[in-house]
Protein backbone atom coordinates (compact mmCIF):
# COMPACT_ATOMS: atom_id res chain seq x y z
CA UNK A 1 0.00 0.00 0.00
CA UNK A 2 2.97 2.24 0.80
CA UNK A 3 3.98 2.58 -3.05
CA UNK A 4 0.46 4.15 -3.93
CA UNK A 5 0.88 6.87 -1.36
CA UNK A 6 1.44 9.11 -3.54
CA UNK A 7 -1.38 8.46 -5.80
CA UNK A 8 -3.85 8.19 -2.52
CA UNK A 9 -2.28 11.92 -1.62
CA UNK A 10 -3.03 13.25 -4.44
CA UNK A 11 -6.51 12.40 -4.66
CA UNK A 12 -7.16 13.12 -1.16
CA UNK A 13 -6.47 16.67 -1.75
CA UNK A 14 -8.18 16.35 -4.89
CA UNK A 15 -11.37 15.74 -3.22
CA UNK A 16 -10.68 18.42 -0.15
CA UNK A 17 -10.37 21.14 -3.53
CA UNK A 18 -14.16 19.65 -4.84
CA UNK A 19 -15.00 20.27 -1.19
CA UNK A 20 -13.83 23.27 -0.96
CA UNK A 21 -15.46 24.70 -4.34
CA UNK A 22 -18.53 22.88 -3.19
CA UNK A 23 -18.44 24.90 0.13
CA UNK A 24 -18.58 28.18 -1.62
CA UNK A 25 -14.65 28.65 -0.56
CA UNK A 26 -13.90 29.85 -3.92
CA UNK A 27 -16.10 33.05 -3.57
CA UNK A 28 -14.81 33.96 -0.06
CA UNK A 29 -11.00 33.50 -1.01
CA UNK A 30 -11.83 35.89 -4.03
CA UNK A 31 -13.75 38.72 -2.42
CA UNK A 32 -10.97 38.73 -0.11
CA UNK A 33 -8.31 38.92 -2.68
CA UNK A 34 -10.17 41.58 -5.01
CA UNK A 35 -9.96 44.11 -1.87
CA UNK A 36 -6.97 46.28 -0.54
CA UNK A 37 -5.94 44.31 2.51
CA UNK A 38 -4.37 47.12 4.69
CA UNK A 39 -2.83 44.43 7.24
CA UNK A 40 -0.73 42.87 4.94
CA UNK A 41 0.62 46.36 3.84
CA UNK A 42 1.76 46.89 7.56
CA UNK A 43 -1.08 49.67 8.06
CA UNK A 44 -4.41 47.97 9.64
CA UNK B 1 18.43 23.28 -16.84
CA UNK B 2 19.49 26.14 -14.69
CA UNK B 3 18.29 28.71 -17.81
CA UNK B 4 15.57 27.03 -18.14
CA UNK B 5 14.93 27.49 -14.34
CA UNK B 6 15.23 30.88 -14.24
CA UNK B 7 12.94 31.54 -17.47
CA UNK B 8 10.22 29.66 -15.65
CA UNK B 9 10.90 31.79 -12.51
CA UNK B 10 10.75 35.16 -15.14
CA UNK B 11 7.38 33.60 -16.86
CA UNK B 12 5.69 32.71 -13.57
CA UNK B 13 6.82 36.10 -11.83
CA UNK B 14 5.26 38.29 -14.99
CA UNK B 15 2.15 35.64 -14.61
CA UNK B 16 1.15 36.20 -11.31
CA UNK B 17 1.50 40.52 -11.91
CA UNK B 18 0.57 40.98 -15.33
CA UNK B 19 -1.91 43.20 -14.08
CA UNK B 20 -0.31 46.90 -15.53
CA UNK B 21 -3.32 48.92 -15.81
CA UNK B 22 -3.74 49.91 -11.87
CA UNK B 23 -2.50 53.43 -12.05
CA UNK B 24 -5.69 53.84 -14.10
CA UNK B 25 -8.39 51.31 -13.54
CA UNK B 26 -9.06 50.04 -10.47
CA UNK B 27 -5.93 50.41 -7.50
CA UNK B 28 -5.54 46.45 -7.43
CA UNK B 29 -7.03 43.17 -10.26
CA UNK B 30 -10.28 42.56 -9.29
CA UNK B 31 -10.72 40.06 -12.10
CA UNK B 32 -12.19 36.12 -11.92
CA UNK B 33 -8.64 34.65 -12.35
CA UNK B 34 -7.96 36.26 -8.62
CA UNK B 35 -10.12 32.87 -7.39
CA UNK B 36 -7.37 30.81 -8.39
CA UNK B 37 -4.29 30.70 -5.76
CA UNK B 38 -1.07 31.10 -7.21
CA UNK B 39 1.36 28.79 -6.19
CA UNK B 40 4.46 31.00 -4.84
CA UNK B 41 4.84 34.14 -2.06
CA UNK B 42 2.70 36.46 -3.53
CA UNK B 43 0.88 39.15 -1.99
CA UNK B 44 -2.74 39.30 -3.85
CA UNK B 45 -2.49 42.78 -3.00
CA UNK B 46 -0.16 43.76 -4.78
CA UNK B 47 -1.59 46.38 -7.72
CA UNK B 48 -0.14 43.85 -10.83
CA UNK B 49 -1.13 40.87 -8.67
CA UNK B 50 -3.05 38.66 -10.75
CA UNK B 51 -3.73 35.64 -8.74
CA UNK B 52 -4.62 35.39 -4.65
CA UNK B 53 -1.96 34.40 -1.99
CA UNK B 54 -2.32 31.05 -0.35
CA UNK B 55 -1.09 31.90 2.56
CA UNK B 56 -3.17 35.25 3.25
CA UNK B 57 -6.51 33.00 1.51
CA UNK B 58 -5.69 30.54 3.87
CA UNK B 59 -5.58 33.64 7.00
CA UNK B 60 -8.28 34.96 6.16
CA UNK B 61 -10.68 32.10 5.98
CA UNK B 62 -9.64 30.74 9.10
CA UNK B 63 -9.67 34.27 11.09
CA UNK B 64 -12.91 34.34 10.06
CA UNK B 65 -14.20 30.93 11.00
CA UNK B 66 -16.07 31.50 13.78
CA UNK B 67 -19.79 30.01 14.24
CA UNK B 68 -20.37 31.62 16.94
CA UNK B 69 -20.91 34.98 15.81
CA UNK B 70 -24.10 35.78 13.22
CA UNK B 71 -21.59 37.14 10.22
CA UNK B 72 -19.17 34.19 10.99
CA UNK B 73 -18.60 32.20 7.86
CA UNK B 74 -18.14 28.37 8.00
CA UNK B 75 -14.72 27.89 5.43
CA UNK B 76 -12.39 25.75 7.08
CA UNK B 77 -9.89 26.02 4.24
CA UNK B 78 -10.36 23.47 2.19
CA UNK B 79 -10.04 25.31 -1.47
CA UNK B 80 -6.86 26.58 -0.26
CA UNK B 81 -5.88 23.48 1.41
CA UNK B 82 -6.53 21.51 -1.49
CA UNK B 83 -4.54 23.58 -3.60
CA UNK B 84 -1.51 23.20 -2.04
CA UNK B 85 -1.83 19.92 -1.36
CA UNK B 86 -2.81 18.91 -4.84
CA UNK B 87 0.72 21.04 -6.06
CA UNK B 88 2.28 19.77 -3.15
CA UNK B 89 1.67 16.05 -3.65
CA UNK B 90 2.40 15.90 -7.31
CA UNK B 91 5.67 18.38 -7.65
CA UNK B 92 6.46 18.82 -3.41
CA UNK B 93 8.36 22.10 -3.15
CA UNK B 94 9.50 22.23 -6.31
CA UNK B 95 7.14 25.63 -7.40
CA UNK B 96 9.58 27.47 -4.29
CA UNK B 97 12.73 26.98 -6.66
CA UNK B 98 10.69 27.42 -10.54
CA UNK B 99 7.83 29.49 -9.57
CA UNK B 100 8.40 31.20 -6.60
CA UNK B 101 8.56 35.15 -6.94
CA UNK B 102 10.21 35.80 -3.07
CA UNK B 103 12.41 33.12 -4.14
CA UNK B 104 13.67 34.69 -7.29
CA UNK B 105 14.37 38.31 -5.66
CA UNK B 106 16.40 36.49 -2.75
CA UNK B 107 18.63 34.50 -5.68
CA UNK B 108 19.24 37.90 -7.15
CA UNK B 109 20.34 39.41 -3.57
CA UNK B 110 22.42 36.55 -3.17
CA UNK B 111 24.34 37.10 -6.56
CA UNK B 112 25.63 40.47 -4.97
CA UNK B 113 29.84 40.00 -4.63
CA UNK B 114 29.72 40.32 -1.06
CA UNK B 115 31.35 37.99 1.64
CA UNK B 116 28.67 34.87 2.09
CA UNK B 117 27.23 33.43 5.73
CA UNK B 118 26.69 30.13 5.97
CA UNK B 119 22.91 29.46 7.44
CA UNK B 120 22.31 28.48 11.02
CA UNK B 121 21.04 24.77 10.93
CA UNK B 122 18.60 24.77 14.09
CA UNK B 123 16.59 28.04 12.56
CA UNK B 124 15.65 25.31 10.06
CA UNK B 125 12.80 24.62 12.05
CA UNK B 126 11.25 28.10 11.73
CA UNK B 127 8.91 27.85 8.92
CA UNK B 128 7.22 25.44 11.30
CA UNK B 129 6.76 27.07 13.97
CA UNK B 130 5.71 30.42 11.31
CA UNK B 131 3.36 27.94 10.41
CA UNK B 132 1.59 26.52 12.63
CA UNK B 133 1.76 29.51 14.52
CA UNK B 134 1.50 32.28 12.64
CA UNK B 135 -1.14 30.85 9.93
CA UNK B 136 -3.19 28.57 11.78
CA UNK B 137 -3.15 28.91 15.67
CA UNK B 138 -3.02 32.40 15.95
CA UNK B 139 -5.48 33.12 13.37
CA UNK B 140 -8.18 30.45 14.33
CA UNK B 141 -7.86 31.28 18.70
CA UNK B 142 -7.26 34.77 18.92
CA UNK B 143 -9.84 37.09 18.76
CA UNK B 144 -10.31 41.05 17.89
CA UNK B 145 -13.09 43.39 19.44
CA UNK B 146 -15.28 42.29 16.68
CA UNK B 147 -15.13 38.76 17.29
CA UNK B 148 -12.87 37.55 14.44
CA UNK B 149 -9.36 36.69 14.01
CA UNK B 150 -6.73 38.43 12.17
CA UNK B 151 -4.04 37.25 10.04
CA UNK B 152 -1.37 37.32 11.80
CA UNK B 153 1.76 36.41 9.05
CA UNK B 154 0.34 38.92 6.80
CA UNK B 155 0.12 41.95 9.27
CA UNK B 156 3.39 40.70 11.67
CA UNK B 157 5.73 39.39 9.50
CA UNK B 158 5.13 39.24 5.40
CA UNK B 159 8.04 40.91 3.51
CA UNK B 160 6.71 40.33 0.19
CA UNK B 161 3.08 41.52 1.53
CA UNK B 162 5.37 45.07 2.87
CA UNK B 163 7.50 45.20 -0.43
CA UNK B 164 4.95 44.25 -3.17
CA UNK B 165 1.66 46.24 -1.56
CA UNK B 166 2.69 48.09 0.88
CA UNK B 167 5.98 50.40 -0.95
CA UNK B 168 3.72 50.64 -4.05
CA UNK B 169 0.36 51.24 -2.95
CA UNK B 170 1.91 53.56 -0.26
CA UNK B 171 3.53 55.62 -3.06
CA UNK B 172 0.54 56.00 -5.62
CA UNK B 173 -2.01 56.91 -2.49
CA UNK B 174 -1.42 59.56 -0.43
CA UNK B 175 -4.25 58.67 2.02
CA UNK B 176 -2.55 55.44 2.71
CA UNK B 177 0.39 57.39 3.15
CA UNK B 178 -1.01 59.17 6.04
CA UNK B 179 -2.89 56.42 7.41
CA UNK B 180 0.64 54.40 7.85
CA UNK B 181 2.61 54.29 11.12
CA UNK B 182 4.36 52.29 13.49
CA UNK B 183 3.18 48.90 12.02
CA UNK B 184 4.70 49.99 8.51
CA UNK B 185 7.73 50.96 9.78
CA UNK B 186 8.18 47.69 11.80
CA UNK B 187 6.85 45.70 8.85
CA UNK B 188 10.10 48.22 6.63
CA UNK B 189 12.15 46.95 9.57
CA UNK B 190 11.45 43.38 9.23
CA UNK B 191 11.73 43.49 5.23
CA UNK B 192 15.11 45.11 5.60
CA UNK B 193 16.74 42.94 7.40
CA UNK B 194 15.48 40.12 5.77
CA UNK B 195 16.42 41.17 2.90
CA UNK B 196 20.17 42.36 3.94
CA UNK B 197 20.16 39.03 5.28
CA UNK B 198 19.30 37.16 2.09
CA UNK B 199 22.36 39.19 0.35
CA UNK B 200 24.70 37.18 2.91
CA UNK B 201 22.71 33.95 3.29
CA UNK B 202 21.47 32.07 0.00
CA UNK B 203 17.80 31.84 0.74
CA UNK B 204 17.14 33.04 4.15
CA UNK B 205 13.79 33.65 4.13
CA UNK B 206 12.54 30.58 2.53
CA UNK B 207 15.19 28.41 5.05
CA UNK B 208 14.15 29.93 8.13
CA UNK B 209 10.53 31.49 7.89
CA UNK B 210 8.43 30.98 4.41
CA UNK B 211 5.20 28.86 5.89
CA UNK B 212 4.47 27.95 2.01
CA UNK B 213 7.75 26.22 1.70
CA UNK B 214 7.12 24.43 5.13
CA UNK B 215 3.25 23.11 3.38
CA UNK B 216 5.54 21.95 0.83
CA UNK B 217 8.04 20.30 2.36
CA UNK B 218 5.60 18.37 4.26
CA UNK B 219 5.30 16.41 0.56
CA UNK B 220 8.71 16.48 -0.49
CA UNK B 221 9.10 12.55 0.64
CA UNK B 222 5.88 11.04 -0.91
CA UNK B 223 5.29 13.31 -4.25
CA UNK B 224 5.18 12.00 -7.44
CA UNK B 225 8.16 13.97 -8.38
CA UNK B 226 11.54 12.52 -6.37
CA UNK B 227 14.78 12.38 -6.63
CA UNK B 228 17.03 9.47 -5.90
CA UNK B 229 20.68 9.30 -4.57
CA UNK B 230 22.96 6.47 -5.54
CA UNK B 231 25.69 6.37 -2.83
CA UNK B 232 27.85 3.70 -4.85
CA UNK B 233 28.42 5.91 -7.42
CA UNK B 234 28.74 8.97 -5.00
CA UNK B 235 32.52 10.46 -5.32
CA UNK B 236 31.92 12.95 -2.33
CA UNK B 237 33.02 15.82 -4.26
CA UNK B 238 30.52 17.66 -2.59
CA UNK B 239 29.72 19.58 -5.61
CA UNK B 240 25.86 19.02 -5.09
CA UNK B 241 26.70 20.38 -2.13
CA UNK B 242 28.09 23.53 -2.92
CA UNK B 243 25.61 24.18 -5.70
CA UNK B 244 22.61 23.32 -3.20
CA UNK B 245 20.47 26.58 -2.28
CA UNK B 246 18.94 25.28 0.85
CA UNK B 247 22.01 23.76 2.06
CA UNK B 248 20.77 20.17 1.72
CA UNK B 249 23.57 17.82 2.53
CA UNK B 250 22.29 14.56 1.66
CA UNK B 251 25.72 13.09 -0.33
CA UNK B 252 26.96 12.53 3.50
CA UNK B 253 23.85 11.06 5.33
CA UNK B 254 23.23 14.19 6.93
CA UNK B 255 20.00 14.89 5.21
CA UNK B 256 17.48 13.18 2.99
CA UNK B 257 17.79 13.97 -0.52
CA UNK B 258 14.10 14.88 -0.38
CA UNK B 259 14.09 16.37 3.08
CA UNK B 260 12.27 19.08 3.13
CA UNK B 261 14.20 21.70 2.50
CA UNK B 262 14.93 20.75 -0.91
CA UNK B 263 13.56 23.51 -3.29
CA UNK B 264 13.64 20.68 -6.09
CA UNK B 265 16.21 23.80 -7.79
CA UNK B 266 17.49 20.39 -9.64
CA UNK B 267 21.32 21.85 -9.43
CA UNK B 268 22.69 18.60 -7.62
CA UNK B 269 21.00 16.74 -10.61
CA UNK B 270 22.87 18.75 -12.97
CA UNK B 271 26.13 19.41 -11.36
CA UNK B 272 26.67 15.74 -10.00
CA UNK B 273 29.64 14.48 -12.69
CA UNK B 274 29.13 10.95 -11.10
CA UNK B 275 25.63 11.05 -12.27
CA UNK B 276 24.95 10.01 -8.22
CA UNK B 277 21.81 11.67 -8.43
CA UNK B 278 18.53 10.76 -10.30
CA UNK B 279 14.95 12.05 -11.10
CA UNK B 280 11.94 10.12 -10.71
CA UNK B 281 8.47 10.96 -11.67
CA UNK B 282 5.76 8.72 -10.92
CA UNK B 283 2.74 8.32 -9.17
CA UNK B 284 3.72 5.08 -7.65
CA UNK B 285 6.85 4.99 -5.53
CA UNK B 286 9.31 2.02 -7.11
CA UNK B 287 12.16 2.35 -4.45
CA UNK B 288 9.72 0.58 -2.03
CA UNK B 289 9.48 -3.21 -3.24
CA UNK B 290 6.08 -5.01 -3.57
CA UNK B 291 7.38 -8.18 -2.57
CA UNK B 292 6.74 -9.31 0.92
CA UNK B 293 8.91 -9.32 3.75
CA UNK B 294 10.96 -12.03 4.97
CA UNK B 295 13.53 -13.24 7.52
CA UNK B 296 16.17 -14.71 5.19
CA UNK B 297 15.40 -18.29 6.76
Amino acid sequence: MKRYLPLFTTFAFIALLLLGICFGEVHAVWSKAVTVCLSCMGIG
Amino acid sequence: MERMRRKSQYLFTLLANAYWLFPWKSPIYQGPVKKICFPGLNCHSCPAATMSCPLGALQNLLAALRPGIQMGQLHIGAYVLGSLGLIGSVAGRMPCGWICPFGLLQEWLFLLPVPKISFWRPLKRGPHLFLIVFVVLLPLLVADLSGYGSIWFCKYVCPAGTLEAGIPLLSLDQDLRSAAGRLFAFKLLILILLLTWCVFTSRAFCRAICPLGAVYGLFNRLSWLRLRFHPDRCVQCRACLTVCPTGVSFYNGLDDINSGSCIRCLRCLSICPANAVSLQFSPIRRDISNAPVTDGN
